[in-house]
C-alpha cells in the first residue's frame, strides 16, 4: 500500500522514534546540558548545551518530547514555552561568541498554546529567535527529526541548511487544525495532510530543505551516518567568511515564495 | 432595511477604497453598522467622520485603503508592488476560487498594501494589512511585498510604518507561508542593522505567524485600544488548557501590562503620535 501524507504524520509522531536528546547523545559526544533562559525559568521541552564531534565543540539544541509517560508530561510533550525559545537563543548567542557551529534537532507539534505562554510573549519569543538567527555569525544546521510544527519549529530552524528525516513532516499548521478551520471537521485531517504538502519529499520539492536523510527502515541505526553528514557540513561551512555566510542565509529564505520574472512580475 | 444587506452593501462599498464619504450615496450615509461592543446602531456617516470609532470607544475594522486615508497626508500615498498577485502554488482545494472571489469583492490583489507616504509631512515606507482579504493572512505574496518594502526602505534610508492585522500564516500555501516569517524577518533585520526606524501599529486582530515575526520586531510597538494580539487563538488555548481564559486575555491592554507593547494609542491621536515618533527618529550626526 502506498504511504499517504497522513501516514507520514503518524510516523513522525510515533513515540517509538528516538527523541531530540537521544539524537544529541548518539550523534555527538561529551554532551553537557546547560539550563535556563536567565529571565524566567528552565523549559524542559527544549534541551541544549555543548557537545563535541571529532574533538570540535558544537552548540546543540533539541526539542524534547519525553521518553515515557511521566517524562512526556514533564517535557510538556515537546511543546516549548517562551522561556524555552529564550534559552535556545541564549545558547545560540553563546555559540556565536565562542565561534561554535550550531546544530538544532527539531521535533515539536508546535509552540505551547497556554495562558502563561501568551502572558510571557510566545509570539515575541519566536519572533526574536527568527530575527536574531538571521544574522548569527556562526553556521547553523537544523534537522527536522519528527514533527516540524509551524512557528514553534521555525524558531529553531532559521538556518544555513535545513534537513529532514525521511519520515519527518514540516507544516504551517497541524492537519487536524487545518481541517477544523477550513472544513469545520477535524476528521478530514488526512485530506488536509495531503493538501498541505508536508512530507519530506514535498518539502524538498518546494525547495525549503536541502536534504532528506533516509531512514533505511530502521531509524535507530541512523546516528552514525548522520554524524558523518553533519561533520562534512561543518567542514564545508567553515570555509565561509561571516559576510558570505549571512548573505547566503538571507538569500536562502529570500528566494522562497513566488517566482518573479526579470520585470519583477509573477511568472 | 435588513441588517445583512446593509453589511454586505456597505462592505463592498467600503472595501473598494478611496475616500468613501465623498463617494457615498445619501442612502448609504443613512445606513448603520452595529457596534459589536455596545450594540448600538451607528450611522455610517458617524462611523466615517469619527475615524471608524464608535462613541463607546470601540474601533471598527478598516480596510487597507481606509486606513491609509486615515493615517497619511492627502494624496501623499504612492503604492509599490501592487502588481504582485497570489497564485495557487500548492494546488490547494478551493484556494484558486477563494482568491478570485476575494480579489473581486475587495478590489485588491493581496492582503497587504505597500508604498510610500507622508504622515504630517514625515516621509516613510508604509505597509497596511487588510482584514477583509482572507483575514489578512500571510502567504508568499504578502511576505514578498513586505520584504520588498523593507529592502526598498533600507536602500532609501526610510523609516517603515506598518499596520498589522492578520489571522496568521495562510495555510493554503502550506510551508511556503511559514517561510515568509523568516523571509520578512531577514529584511526587517537588515533595515534595523542599517540604523533605520521601524514603527508598528498592531490592530485587531494580530495573531499567529504575523505576531511571531514582523509584528513584534518594531523598534516601537503601538496598538489600538481593545485589539486582540496573540500567538495562539483563544479557542485553541481554551481547548489545550481546559480552563476559562482570564478577562481581557490577549487584548492590547493585557499586552501592555505584560510588557510587550510600548503604548496604546486611540485613533484620534494616532497620526500625531506616529508623525512625532518619526520626527524624533531622524538620523542625527553626533556632535
Ligand atoms: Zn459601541
Amino acid at each position: 500500500m502506498k504511504t499517504t501524507a497522513y501516514d507520514c504524520v503518524q510516523m513522525a509522531r510515533s513515540t517509538k522514534r528516538p527523541t531530540g536528546t537521544e539524537f544529541i547523545e548518539k550523534v555527538f559526544s561529551d554532551f553537557i546540558e546547560l539550563h535556563g533562559d536567565r529571565r524566567f525559568a528552565d523549559d524542559p521541552a527544549i534541551v541544549g548545551g555543548i557537545a563535541t564531534m571529532c574533538g570540535t565543540p558544537f552548540t546543540v539544541i533539541a526539542t524534547e518530547k519525553g521518553t515515557n509517560t511521566k517524562d512526556r508530561v514533564y517535557r510538556n510533550f515537546g511543546a516549548p514555552n517562551p522561556e524555552g525559545y529564550r534559552k535556545a537563543l541564549r545558547l545560540m548567542k553563546q555559540a556565536e561568541k565562542f565561534r561554535r557551529p550550531i546544530v538544532c534537532f527539531v521535533d515539536t507539534s508546535g509552540a505551547f498554546c497556554g495562558i502563561g505562554a501568551e502572558e510571557r510573549g510566545q509570539g515575541q519569543a519566536i519572533a526574536e529567535n527568527i530575527l536574531e538567527m538571521m544574522t548569527l555569525k556562526t553556521p547553523i544546521l537544523s534537522i527536522v527529526i519528527g514533527e516540524g510544527g509551524s512557528g514553534g519549529a521555525l524558531a529553531l530552524a532559521v538556518a544555513d541548511e535545513v534537513w529532514m528525516l525521511e519520515n519527518a513532516v514540516y507544516s504551517v499548521i497541524s492537519p487536524e487544525g487545518c481541517a477544523s478551520i477550513l472544513w469545520k471537521n477535524s476528521n478530514k485531517a488526512a485530506e488536509a495532510a495531503q493538501s498541505l504538502k508536508l512530507t519530506a519529499e514535498d518539502i524538498y520539492g518546494l525547495g525549503v530543505v536541502e536534504r532528506i536523510i533516509p531512514e533505511k527502515g530502521d531509524i535507530h541505526k541512523i546516528f552514525g551516518r548522520l554524524g558523518t553528514d553533519i561533520y562534512s557540513w561543518y567542514r564545508r561551512y567553515m570555509e565561509y567568511t561571516d559576510e558570505e555566510l549571512l548573505e547566503a542565509r538571507y538569500q536562502r529564505f529570500r528566494k522562497i515564495g513566488i517566482e518573479i520574472d526579470e520585470k519583477g512580475l509573477n511568472k | 432595511m435588513p441588517i445583512n444587506w446593509i453589511f454586505k452593501k456597505s462592505r463592498n462599498e467600503l472595501e473598494k477604497g478611496g475616500r468613501i464619504p465623498d463617494a457615498a450615496t445619501q442612502e448609504e450615509v443613512e445606513m448603520t453598522q452595529t457596534c459589536p461592543a455596545c450594540g448600538r446602531e451607528v450611522p455610517l456617516s458617524e462611523v466615517w467622520s469619527n475615524n471608524f470609532v464608535c462613541s463607546c470607544g470601540h474601533c471598527f475594522r478598516m480596510n487597507a485603503r481606509q486606513r491609509i486615508d486615515f493615517l497619511t497626508d492627502k494624496d501623499s500615498f504612492e503604492e509599490l508592488f501592487g502588481e504582485l498577485y497570489s497564485t495557487d502554488v500548492l494546488d490547494f482545494p478551493n484556494y484558486k476560487e477563494k482568491l478570485e472571489s476575494i480579489c473581486q469583492s475587495t478590489g485588491e490583489t493581496e492582503a497587504v498594501v505597500c508604498g510610500t507616504a507622508k504622515i504630517n509631512g514625515e516621509l516613510c515606507a508604509l505597509f497596511v494589512m487588510n482584514p477583509y482579504f482572507m483575514m489578512g493572512s500571510m502567504g508568499t505574496v504578502v511576505g514578498e511585498k513586505i520584504t520588498r518594502l523593507f529592502e526598498y526602505a533600507t536602500e532609501s534610508s526610510l523609516p517603515v510604518v506598518g499596520c498589522t492585522v492578520s489571522g496568521g500564516a495562510r495555510m493554503q500555501e502550506g510551508i511556503l507561508s511559514l517561510m515568509q516569517m523568516a523571509k520578512t524577518s531577514g529584511a526587517v533585520k537588515r533595515h534595523s542593522d542599517a540604523g533605520n526606524f521601524y514603527l508598528v501599529i498592531l490592530t485587531d486582530p494580530t495573531t499567529g505567524g504575523v505576531t511571531a515575526s514582523f509584528a513584534m520586531d518594531g523598534d516601537i510597538i503601538l496598538a489600538e485600544p481593545g485589539a486582540t494580539i496573540g500567538f495562539a487563538g483563544a479557542r485553541v488555548i481554551e481547548q489545550t488548557v481546559r480552563k476559562k481564559l482570564p478577562a481581557g486575555f490577549q487584548k492590547a491592554e493585557f499586552l501592555l501590562s505584560h510588557g510587550f507593547i510600548d503604548k496604546i494609542v486611540p485613533r484620534s491621536e494616532q497620526k500625531k503620535v506616529v508623525s512625532s515618533l518619526l520626527e524624533l527618529h531622524h538620523r542625527r550626526k553626533r556632535a
